[in-house]
């Protein structure tokens, strides 16, 4: 028996009534309807329950990164979107940062607002996706459907935004490709009404649902020192209970004119840092991207949505690393500029990477059916793994 | 308590002498130079030191400058417990680079250091388990070298095809 790139060793042992049971492996994906893209876990297990889950990935390497070398400063954009297409708004903010930085161009107020709302927006947009999905990993079918009845009102918002659904390429260097259109702000507050009601609905419907709640609590808790160690980000680190979240603590774009709580794992149903922690800290986060969308509402001034930036873009020579807060938590872009009209490098350090690392620690001894729960909880997204 | 740059700094240099390097840049993109063998050892008393407890390595990339003839990793650090961050450099030979592991002091080197090793071709010294991660096990080169020529075709799939828009 061989599985390409590992070594399989079967090992056979004799239990008390001396019958001689054997270890069996899985392969678990790179087709797998809980994988959330293409991945694939090998598991050793014993019966049902693993001795050990080690996740293979680079099903969907684009080298992304060496693309970035190609194409130049401007060029990149669009393929950011890429990178994380369920949240694609944060790679072109990222990558627009770190350009802006090294080239020491400053963004208009508004189009920092602009930005900022899209971000929540999109935060949403990918929080909505991830615990529909979760719950229909675990078995419940009807959440999925209420996430993705909400998802499409955001797309249409995003459409009217920036013509795309899924890719936005909303961002540019300099600010944002185009001014908020006439009476979007009113479908957005419109949104934001009908939202926000229906969060609480989507609570009472499963998060404090008892069997939702018995397949996630004490499930695969993972302590504030591991997720740390293994630079776990957003709701998989703040559901171990360390409040940190980049818009708070390291401040980029209008975040600190905003106010916004940063809700953390309490283990109110089990264990701090449980699958149901990450899960509860991703429905709290939607409610603080509702309070922060209505602040923009509010504070949006007049004004350019983007700076005069030069077609021909050379950053002087030099390297940055920026961190935002992505829906996946922080996402740091390490950027090398050598002053051409070409980045020498780009390097994007993303949540999912981070996350995924940490499975085969997290899943010994767990129950198979509860490695499904691992992975929805963790929110891994394939192609922010492999860029 | 947060310390600055050059207070980190100072303290490295304290410890380690001229292991260290001179400080460059400010701010959170500070950084310093590290000799390739001894990075672990310095990671560890970053780790450790209860004045600088860099308990998260950020991100790890690595960065060929064909032109220096060679490779640089960059670890950026960051102290949760502190809010303090700082940025170590590691310079190996383009030919043979060989770096220390920082794997058994923070544990998501361990995958960026695979990562930094199928794409760049940078081996770890001591690593647990340095195999190739995104690419596939048989690829040829590591394509983040930017010497790197993509092979024509793979197990007879051609990597790239004609432009339909060409007359």
């Amino acid at each position: 028996m061989s599985l390409a790139g590992f070594e399989v060793e079967v090992q056979r042992s004799k239990d008390d009534g001396g019958v001689v049971t054997e270890d069996m492996t899985l392969s678990m994906g790179p087709q797998h309807p809980s994988t959330h893209g293409v991945l694939r876990f090998v598991i050793r297990a014993d019966g049902e329950v693993m001795k050990e889950a080690i996740p293979d990935i680079g099903y969907l390497h684009r080298s992304i990164e060496k693309i970035a070398e190609k194409v130049g400063w401007h060029g990149f954009l669009p393929y950011t979107d890429r990178v994380d297409y369920v949240a694609a708004m944060f790679c072109n903010h990222g990558w627009s940062l770190a350009s802006e930085q090294l080239a020491g161009i400053e963004v208009p107020k508004r189009g920092e607002y602009c930005r900022v709302i899209a971000d929540e927006l999109c935060r949403i947009h990918s929080h909505l996706l991830g615990v529909g999905s979760m719950a229909m990993d675990i078995g419940a079918f009807t959440p999925f459907t209420h996430a993705i009845r909400e998802r499409e009102y955001l797309n249409d918002l995003f459409e009217e935004l920036c013509g795309a659904r899924l890719t936005f390429h909303y961002m540019r260097i300099g600010g944002v490709g185009w001014d908020l259109p006439a009476g979007w702000i009113d479908k957005l507050s419109h949104f934001l009404d009908r939202f926000e009601p229906l969060i609480d609905e989507y609570d009472r419907l499963i998060s404090f649902n008892k069997i939702f709640v018995e397949r996630l609590a004490n499930v695969a808790p993972i302590t504030a020192e591991e997720a740390i160690d293994y630079n776990l980000a957003g709701p998989n680190l703040r559901g171990s209970g360390v409040r940190y979240d980049v818009r708070k603590d390291e401040p980029y774009s209008v975040y600190p004119e905003l106010e916004f709580d940063v809700p953390i794992g309490t283990g109110e149903k089990g264990t701090v840092g449980d699958c149901f922690d990450r899960y509860i800290v991703r429905m709290r986060e939607m409610r603080e991207s509702c309070r922060i969308l209505r602040q923009c509402v509010v504070q949006i001034p007049d004004g350019p949505v983007i700076a005069k930036v030069p077609r021909n873009l050379k950053p002087p020579a030099g390297d940055v690393y920026v961190r935002l807060e992505s829906a996946r938590g922080d996402m740091g872009w390490y950027v090398v500029s050598d002053g051409t009209a070409f980045p020498h490098r780009c390097k994007i350090r993303t949540g999912s990477f981070s996350a995924i690392s940490i499975v085969p620690k997290i899943s010994r001894n767990l129950m198979i059916a509860d490695l499904i729960a691992v992975i929805a909880s963790l929110d891994l997204v394939a192609p922010e793994i492999d860029r | 308590m947060a310390m600055d740059a050059a207070g980190l700094h100072a303290r490295l240099r304290e410890k380690f002498g001229d292991v260290v390097g001179p400080l460059e840049g400010s701010g959170r993109n500070a950084s310093a130079t590290v000799a390739p063998a001894r990075i672990a050892e310095v990671g560890e008393f970053l780790k450790t030191d209860p004045a600088l407890r860099f308990d998260c390595l950020s991100n790890l990339s690595g960065v060929d400058y064909p032109k220096q003839g060679h490779i640089q990793i960059v670890y950026h650090l960051f102290s949760y417990l502190h809010r303090h961050a700082f940025v170590l450099r590691v310079n190996a030979p383009r030919d043979n680079p060989q770096v220390a592991t920082v794997s058994s002091v923070w544990s998501h080197a361990d995958w960026q250091e695979r990562e930094a090793f199928d794409l760049l071709g940078v081996t770890f010294e001591g690593h647990p388990d340095l195999r190739r991660i995104l690419m596939p096990e048989d690829w040829p080169g590591h394509p983040l070298r930017k010497d790197f020529v993509e092979p024509e075709s793979y197990h007879g799939i051609p990597t790239s095809r004609e432009s339909l828009l060409k007359a």
